[in-house]
């Protein structure tokens, strides 16, 4: 019996250990190495952590991912030239999805931008958190500082009850329902200072609070003893955001793939779309950017259900006939629906949504559809 | 009797007919079994080679012919409900039945105490 995987294996280099190492393992954790850190993938099962998150509300630990803090003069200005986001119209305390790209524009990374007083705080994906740190450096004036606040931690509670758990814990100048999807503010949770921002990658409601590393286990102490939040592992993560039809960098999009192509459009913020004679563009890969979102792209990123009960895991090859259309990019077993699921790069003449093809496992032809996305519809928090 | 296999499959030896399945060891690593796929009956499977794939919520992983031999069987209750190899790994949740070209290949695999052993020192 073996795995034929597809973790993040980073060879040949020494893992480090998160501040919540022990504290996972207490609790009984499977550790495996992801991103250059031993992390836990699951605590008491897939299914059923995945099931509890969508009914209650799950505490992960994703102290993994680099959180950034950027300041200095004309620091907009500065950022504009490197994210393709609008800044003239993120005001303090909202959050924002946006992307690194390359001249190419292909994908390096997507992040979370915040504006905090007199700074911008990012949350980069932990696997490209310092060739990120590079880039940004090296596209970056030299005025402008990169704090890397690698003391801290960075928790998120996710679920239908995790605002209640919540809640009854983060004191602050207002309440923590003044939060709706992707607002964040400074709260106090256990005597500690935080930020909570109500985002997540799970498609439902919920929060991710950054805290002083050396404040996790007993915030995430205090957080697991509501009775509504267990900890849940990298294992559901993957499953929950797959059912969201949320992108996986690494898989789902890289340097390989475009952001129109994967249908992240919403990540080139309005004004930076327009023509460069009109205000628009200035940032990498622009041109092949405001090309792809007139004249469309070749390919485009999909959702696929399948029929039967055997899933379709990455790299496995999509056909619509004798004709080889596609490749998945992600695929499991929704536990949710109770069967298989997939996201795919197809030729766009055969991305229409109700499109039948098929996928090729160990030989076989699975029947699969071309669906909408999220598989699972998203419950975000966007006001009473 | 009872043999076992360093890569957690078991294989139950009733005279000339030998039932094969994974371990709860095995079990509980791989964790949520959504699908099984076992070869065909008449196979011809091959010791220490690829005789059945069992998909995980997680992952797929390869679980191998403990001996040579023909299969003659294959656990049909598996294909409506793979979540037997989780609740009923070393019982219910077999995987298929199989001639034994060899029973000197027997040999070479542990009994349950020397399986427990191994597992211990995992």
């Amino acid at each position: 019996m073996t795995d034929h995987d597809t973790e993040e294996l980073l060879e040949d280099l020494p893992l480090d250990a998160l501040p919540l190492d022990a504290w996972h393992r207490a609790r009984g954790a499977r550790m495996v190495p992801f991103a250059g850190y031993e992390m836990p993938i699951q605590y008491e099962g897939i299914v059923a952590e995945h099931n509890w998150t969508r009914e209650n509300a799950g505490l992960f630990d994703v102290s993994h991912m680099g959180q950034l803090l950027l300041s200095g003069p004309d620091l907009d200005a500065a950022v504009e030239a490197v994210l393709p986001i609008d800044l003239s119209t993120l005001k303090l305390g909202q959050q924002r999805y946006s992307l690194l790209l390359d001249e190419g524009g292909g994908v390096l990374d997507d992040l979370m931008v915040s504006r905090w007083p007199d700074a911008l705080y990012l949350v980069v994906n932990g696997a490209t958190k310092w060739d990120d740190l590079g880039t940004l450096r090296e596209a970056l004036p030299d005025d402008i500082t990169i704090n890397h606040l690698d003391d801290r931690a960075l928790l998120a509670l996710q679920g239908p009850k995790a605002a209640e758990a919540l809640a009854r814990h983060a004191t602050g100048e207002y309440p923590l329902s003044a939060l709706t999807f992707m607002k964040f503010g400074k709260f106090n949770l256990a005597g500690h200072d935080v930020t909570i921002a109500r985002a997540g990658y799970t498609g439902e409601d919920g929060f991710e609070i950054s805290l002083p590393a050396e404040a996790a286990a007993e915030v995430a102490d205090l957080l697991c003893a509501e009775p509504e939040v267990k900890p849940i592992g990298l294992g559901a993560r993957d499953s929950l955001r797959l059912e969201a039809g949320l992108p996986l960098y690494g898989h789902d999009m890289s340097p390989e793939t475009s952001p129109i192509e994967a249908g992240l459009i919403f990540g080139i913020n309005k004004r930076r779309r327009a023509p460069s004679e009109q205000g628009g563009g200035g940032f990498p890969g622009a041109e092949r950017i405001i090309r792809e979102i007139n004249e469309g792209t070749s390919r485009k990123w999909i959702g696929l259900t399948i029929e039967g009960r055997l899933p379709a895991r990455e790299g496995a090859e999509v056909f619509a006939g004798a004709e080889k259309v596609g490749t998945v990019t992600s695929g499991g077993f929704s536990p949710t629906l109770g069967a298989p699921i997939a996201m795919a790069y197809v030729a766009s003449t055969h991305a229409a949504t109700g499109t039948a093809l098929e996928i090729e496992v160990r030989g076989k032809r699975l029947a699969a559809t071309v669906s909408p996305t999220p598989f699972v519809p998203h419950s975000y928090y966007r006001g009473s | 009797m009872r043999y076992y296999t360093d890569e957690h499959e078991w294989i139950d030896v009733e005279n000339d007919v030998a039932t094969v399945g994974i371990t709860d060891y095995a079990q509980g690593q791989l964790g949520d079994i959504v699908f099984v796929e076992l070869p065909e009956v008449g196979a011809l499977i091959e010791q220490g080679k690829d005789a059945a794939v069992v998909e995980s919520v997680k992952a797929a992983s390869d679980v191998y012919a403990p001996i040579t031999g023909e299969v003659t069987e294959t656990n049909a209750a598996l294909e409506e409900d793979p979540s037997l190899v989780n609740s009923a790994p070393e019982d219910g949740g077999w995987f298929f039945k199989m001639t034994i070209a060899d029973p000197g290949e027997l040999d070479g695999l542990m009994d349950e105490d020397g399986y427990k052993a191994f597992v211990d020192s995992l």
